[in-house]
């Protein structure tokens, strides 16, 4: 679904990504690990076009995607949160979903102003849809939830929010920057489980950034090591822990004996 | 510097109670304006405060999702009103202004907002488009650049005497009772259209997708693309919106004065861009409040402060009045009396 080959992108000569080359299945969820300052989040913000790479290629479902508009990768299916969240504050729950689903919804200005029975039932749609899709996480963000600003969720359900806002641009590739840093343990354990269903039951391919590493094992069916751009170890969660290269990259080298 | 500032403060507030005791002293003393006049003034203020409060609306949105202050605004205002007098005169040659007037002042209406609508896109796509990556003062002198050639274009194209529109028939030059007020009718139409302008507005940017799309640009550009909202599509939209409240705007200002300029674009857009800082720059009730506020400031205010200070011809002050106010209003409240709205990027 999602094929790169020898990614690089470097900023003013820190290269953020070396030549990165990874592949990622239809259905699959992958994780990518690595220590700070590895490339993870270069590497999303290049696939997102937030960035242009400097070289190399992204090739998803078979056509490359390298200087489209963010808009236009969106549309193409590939959406992504952020690991310091970044929502519409100002804007209730239930907008800043609606207004993810305006790319898969025809009606313009026009209409807009107009406000024909074709565009009244459209909203109606996407509000049915938004809600639907914050039914997702429970009763968290449901009921009276709907019509508060942003601004007033408790950091956890900011993280559900911006995924459900992901989940309304309707993607097939859902790309989490660290979803469940700053949850506590039973949030985060309920979130893996959502992380799960996304998959099973929406049918969505996942690659998820993390450093907790219970949620990597519980979520992951591969696993991708990243340090200073390169990828450097790739497999299950077993193969990679008790890879050598891995273990040298997050705790060093280790002393010599003598 | 903080003690300064307090120092300013309750100096301002002397001189205003000052003003205001005069005044009620001379109107004890029956050597005021008697109440038909202070009703008069009240409401000519809040009609042509309600007309400040639709411009203001431009700058406001332009701010909210590009965090410039566009200070062609003005003229985008002004152009409506010309072209709408070329298409008042022509109605009047042809008899339809004083056979039909709600069709011809409906006409010219049109072709107000279809003109400062079309003006305002077109200066978002040819002179601030190309500059949307450089640093926000590049834009804003480019603005006051745009403001000048506008304007000069006009008076090349139409000369620079000022253009009266036809008069308007009897009826809205009398007087209407309205709750026991006596209102002028031209007064009377020019709020009902600004307000009912304002409510339309409101509705759009809160209730339809488009307005959603606004507001999300508005916040974060980055994160709106990334949802996939055509960013650009979305900047066009928020232009066309602001010059058409503009466009009416143009129209409710022949109703009020009659003669336009290549020039009257000018104070009516510095004094619009004043009720958008009022009201608190980017957020939109606040626009439309800060317009009638000034307005009001400035119809009321000469009479009410001024005149207790036994200064003569104080109705010719009402600028100072008006941006006086503005001062008062920073100095007791920095971010305006309804509070700013902020994109993600201007909060960090």
């Amino acid at each position: 679904m999602l094929e790169i080959g020898g990614l690089h992108k470097s900023f003013g000569g820190v290269h953020a990504l070396a030549g990165v080359d990874l592949r990622v299945d239809e259905g699959e969820v992958v994780s990518v690990i690595g220590p700070n300052g590895a490339g993870k989040t270069s590497f999303f913000n290049v696939v997102t076009g937030l960035y242009p790479p400097d070289g190399g290629d992204i090739m998803f479902e078979g056509r490359s995607i390298v200087g489209l508009e963010s808009s236009e990768i969106t549309e193409a299916g590939i959406a992504r949160t952020f690991q310091n969240v970044r929502l519409f504050l100002n804007m209730t729950v239930l907008e800043n979903v609606m207004v993810a689903q305006h790319c898969r919804t025809r009606a313009g200005a026009f209409r807009a102003v107009l406000r024909t029975p074709f565009l009244r039932r459209e909203e109606a749609e996407i509000e049915a849809r938004a809600k639907e899709i914050l039914a997702f996480f429970g009763t968290r963000l449901v009921g009276y939830r709907f019509d508060q600003p942003a601004l007033s969720l408790s950091y956890a359900n900011r993280r559900r929010l911006e995924i459900a806002r992901a989940m309304a641009t309707r993607p097939k590739l859902l790309l989490l920057d660290e979803p469940v840093a700053g949850m506590n343990p039973r949030e985060t354990a309920e979130l893996t489980g959502l992380i799960r269903k996304l998959r099973d039951e929406r049918g969505l391919t996942v690659v998820v950034i993390e450093h907790d590493m219970r949620v990597v094992r519980d979520v992951s069916d591969r696993v991708i090591v990243l340090d200073h751009g390169t990828k450097i170890a790739e497999g299950s969660y077993d193969e990679v822990s008790s890879d050598e290269a891995v273990i040298e990259a997050y705790l060093g080298r280790p002393a010599e004996v003598g | 510097m903080d003690t300064f500032l307090w120092i300013v403060r309750v100096g301002a507030i002397i001189l205003l109670i000052w003003g205001v005791a005069g005044t009620v002293v001379q109107g004890l003393s029956g050597r005021g304006p008697t109440g038909e006049a202070w009703r008069d003034l009240v409401v000519a203020g809040i009609a042509q405060g309600a007309m400040y409060g639709l411009i203001a609306l431009g700058y406001s949105m332009v701010y909210g999702v590009l965090g410039f202050i566009n200070f062609a605004h003005g003229e985008v205002f002004m152009s409506g009103g010309m072209v709408g007098f070329f298409v008042a005169n022509y109605l009047w040659e042809v008899g339809l202004w004083e056979t039909n007037f709600v069709l011809a002042i409906l006409l010219v209406l049109l072709s107000s907002i279809l003109t400062s609508t079309l003006v305002a896109v077109i200066v978002e796509r040819i002179a601030y488009r190309p500059l949307r990556a450089s640093p926000r003062l590049i834009p804003l002198i480019t603005s006051i650049g745009i403001s000048f050639f506008l304007q000069y274009t006009f008076a090349g194209l139409f000369g620079v005497a000022v253009k009266n529109y036809p008069p308007p028939p009897d009826s809205l030059r009398s007087r209407i009772s309205l709750l026991g007020l006596e209102i002028e009718g031209s007064k009377l139409l020019v709020i009902v259209v600004a307000v009912a302008t304002m409510v339309g507005l409101y509705l759009f940017v809160e209730k339809t997708r488009t307005g959603r799309s606004i507001r999300a640009v508005a916040e974060d550009k980055e994160i709106a693309a990334l949802m996939g909202i055509d960013v650009n599509r979305t900047i066009v939209a928020t232009f066309a919106v602001g010059g058409a409240m503009a466009g009416v705007a143009g129209t409710l200002w022949a109703l009020l004065f009659r003669g336009v300029s290549f020039i009257t674009g000018f104070l009516p857009g510095i004094k619009a861009f004043t009720a958008a800082v009022l009201g608190g720059i980017g957020n939109l009730p606040g626009a439309m409040a800060g317009g009638v506020l000034l307005g009001l400031f400035e119809g009321v205010g000469p009479q009410l402060v001024l005149a207790g200070f036994g200064i003569p011809g104080v109705s010719q002050l009402k600028d100072v009045v008006a941006f006086t106010a503005l001062v008062l209003v920073l100095i007791f409240k920095p971010t305006g009396l309804f509070g700013e709205r902020l994109s993600a990027e201007d909060r960090a």
